[in-house]
Parts: structure tokens; sequence; C-alpha cells
């Protein structure tokens, strides 16, 4: 189990593993933003917990294509689906592993890119902890929206239109959460949600992802 | 330890490609399955080894008990050979791959990105995954694909050490590995007849 987690991450801090693309394109969704709207301080602050969420949204979708995608084209999948690995470990090694590489530089960087679009200084906690609470469950659905289209040739278009309708909930709530803590409201509400529909992902996702794997793989 | 497979019948694309295929496998047994392109060799060998159900028939033994190798060796190019196939040692829980180079002659290329090998090494170290695993059944999908002759005689010789442990070798290919215990099956009498499944649920499966 560590062996594949470790082999993941390593894979994708190394060459052409795409470890920091989804940094750095969240940094550019961030930039790109003031310029759009122009830079009052106040216009920025009101849709800044919505644009960093949508960011880091996207972000996330860049690399998800990447999760079982590479294994299929090299034959490892096929391996892996002969050794003494549960397919559901698989999956979720997977999911856990496209969180460490993408979801967590994500929510360390949050304060940073906050920053940039004004944000108050009392959001930066409500944000960071909503993308922590938030980004796995981005990762576990991309899992098995990955998982569905894995085999398709140029599948990446369709794996977004199908995976980005599935970040609705999550980005309700994780949005709302950062922009109470912006405002200094209270914003436990709306966390517990976004804590029950991460675990609620994390405990019944990887069952259907397993599944289309194992269909997809005949 | 035996495999018995009996009726078995297996689709491709949902399409049935042969059927009531029976054959069986003993310790330290090697069984090379033949016939033209097409025939469904690959399909039979996924099926044997687990990753795709058969449509009807059984397999003898459980797919815990079965280590395949494809026509893609499953090779990661940014991780070195020796990282590759410690890999895969840890997942099949065995953990040594002393043997395993030794056996591929791939100790001078431990080191070595494994983007950075030719495909007849490549292919080498695909198959030194097969000795890592450490399961008693070898499914092999024209294994001796880009592989020299020296290379050929490396693996018969890595296979023969594997049958006289008590394993076995099921396998497609087409050239002569010099494996003359090896018995021979030609799959092409075996050609499904009318499609199975022609009705509009089939489609679907």
């Amino acid at each position: 189990m560590k062996a594949l987690l470790v082999r993941d991450i390593r894979l994708a801090v190394r060459a052409g593993g795409g470890f920091g693309l989804g940094l750095a394109f969240f940094l550019i969704v961030v930039v790109l933003v003031p310029f759009g709207v122009g830079p009052d301080n106040g216009v920025l602050a009101v849709i800044a917990p919505g644009i960093l969420w949508v960011g880091a949204l996207l972000s996330c979708l860049l690399s998800l294509d990447r999760i079982f995608a590479l294994d299929w084209e090299d034959g490892s999948l096929d391996l892996l689906a002969t050794a003494p690995l549960p397919m559901e470990t698989l999956v979720t090694l997977k999911a856990v592993a496209h969180w460490l590489s993408t979801g967590v530089p994500l929510v360390l960087a949050s304060p940073l890119f906050a920053l940039l679009l004004s944000l108050p200084a009392a959001g930066y906690g409500p944000l960071a902890l909503s993308l922590a609470l938030g980004t796995p469950a981005l990762s576990v659905i991309g899992t098995f929206g990955a998982a569905l289209t894995v085999g398709l040739k140029r599948g990446g278009l369709l794996l977004s239109l199908l995976v980005l309708p599935l970040y609705m909930p999550t980005l309700i709530f994780g949005a709302e959460v950062a922009r109470r803590g912006a405002q200094g409201l209270e914003f436990g509400v709306p966390l517990a949600m976004l804590a029950g529909i991460t675990f609620g992902t994390i405990a019944l996702l990887p069952f259907a992802s397993a599944a289309v794997l194992r269909v997809n793989l005949r | 330890m035996e495999l018995n497979v009996t009726g078995l019948s297996v689709a491709r694309g949902g399409i049935p490609v042969l059927e009531g295929l029976d054959f069986s496998l003993r310790a330290g047994e090697a069984l090379i399955l033949r016939g033209p392109n097409g025939v469904g060799k690959t399909t039979v060998l996924r099926t044997v080894a687990g990753l795709q159900p058969p449509l009807a028939g059984k397999i003898g033994l459980e797919r815990e008990a079965m280590a395949y190798a494809g026509h893609a060796d499953g090779i990661k190019t940014t991780l070195t050979v020796r990282e590759n196939l410690e890999f895969w040692a840890a997942v099949f829980g065995t953990g040594d791959i002393a043997a395993a180079l030794a056996a591929f002659d791939l100790i001078p290329l431990a080191e070595r990105a494994a983007g950075a090998l030719s495909a007849g090494q490549k292919r080498r170290l695909g198959l030194a995954r097969m000795v890592v695993t450490g399961r008693p059944v070898w499914v092999l999908d024209e294994p001796t694909v880009s592989l020299d002759a020296g290379a050929v005689a490396l693996f018969a010789q890595a296979v023969r050490a594997h049958l006289a442990g008590g394993g076995m070798a099921l396998m497609a290919t087409h050239i002569d590995l010099g494996l003359t215990e090896a018995r021979v099956l030609d799959v092409a009498p075996y050609r499904a007849k009318a499609p199975a499944h022609d009705d509009f649920d089939g489609s679907f499966l």
C-alpha cells in the first residue's frame, strides 16, 4: 500500500509528473482576475473567496486525467489490477496521492494567493481550513471521473464535463466558509456541511470508482 | 497445485471469440497457446489472469495465484530499473529483487532510468517483474517480443527455474523458446461459432 503511494508521489515530483502545475495554474488565475475586474480592493475582497475556490477547483481538475491515464497507457493498470491490492484500496490510494500532490500545496499556498486578491486577513484561516477540508472531496470525486473515462483517447474534456457538476456542493459550502470567515461571521454550519460532503464521498465513492474501473479494464 | 480450466468461453468487446476450451496444468508444467492473430489468445490469458470475467466455464485457481504480463510492460520511465522492480516487489509483498535482476541480466542497468532502456531491455525488466511477484502461475502474453536470441535464452532459463520450483507457465507465443518440455495447444479449433449475445441487452455487456 505504502509502495503505491510513494511511487505515485515520486512520479508526480519527477520530470513530466505535473507536480506544481496545478499550483502555477492557480497562481495565474488569481493574478488574471484583478486585471479583469480592475484593481478596486473593495470589489476584489468581495469576490475573493469565490474566485479562490473556483481557482482551486480548476487547478485540481487540471491533473485529474493523469490519475489513471498514465498507468493505463503503459500497462501498469492491468498489472495493478492483478496485484494483491483490492481495487477499492487502489483507487483510494490514487486519490490520496492526487490530494497530496495537488490539494495540499493549494491549501498551503492559499493565504498567499488570498493576499493577492486582498481578502481580509480574518479570512485566511477559514479559507485554508475550507480548502483543507474540501480538496480531499475534489480528489476523490475526480478519481471517480478519471476511472469512468480511463481508456478513452482525449478523455480529458469529457472528464471535466462529468466532474465539474459533481464539484458544485463542495464549491458552494467551501466558498461560503471562506466568505463568512472573511466577513468575521460564524461559519460552523457550512463547515460542517463541507466536512459531511467530504467524508461522505470518501466513504462511498471508492466503491463506485473501483466498480467502473473493473468494467473499463475488461 | 493444479490449474484446471474447463469449458472456458471468452468474449472480446462483447463478441465471443473462443468457446469450450479445456486444459490443465500441473505444478512444473508449461503450456503454450498457439493460433492465428485475432483468434483470442490474449483474451484467454486476460480471462485466466482475472482481468475479465469468462462468458462460461471455470478457471480452477483463484486470481491470487496468477501473475500476468501483457503486451505492455508497465514500466515507469522516470523511475530507475531498481525502483520499478522494488515497487512491484513491495506491492506483491516479496521484497527481494536481487534474484530477478540477476535472472534477466539487469544488474549493470539497475540504476539507469527505465526511459533510457532499449525496447529489449524494457521487455527484460517487464519479465523480471514476474520473478518478484512470487506467484505460482505465470500468464505471459507474447513474452519474447523485441528480445534478441540471448535474451530469449535467459527468459527460457527463468521459466525453467520457475517450473523447477513447482511453478506453472501459460503463454502465448509464436517463436520457439527451446522449452521442449512445454506442451502446445492450438486454440484455433475452439473458435466460437454463433454470437451468444446478439440481443439488445448483449450489446451493452
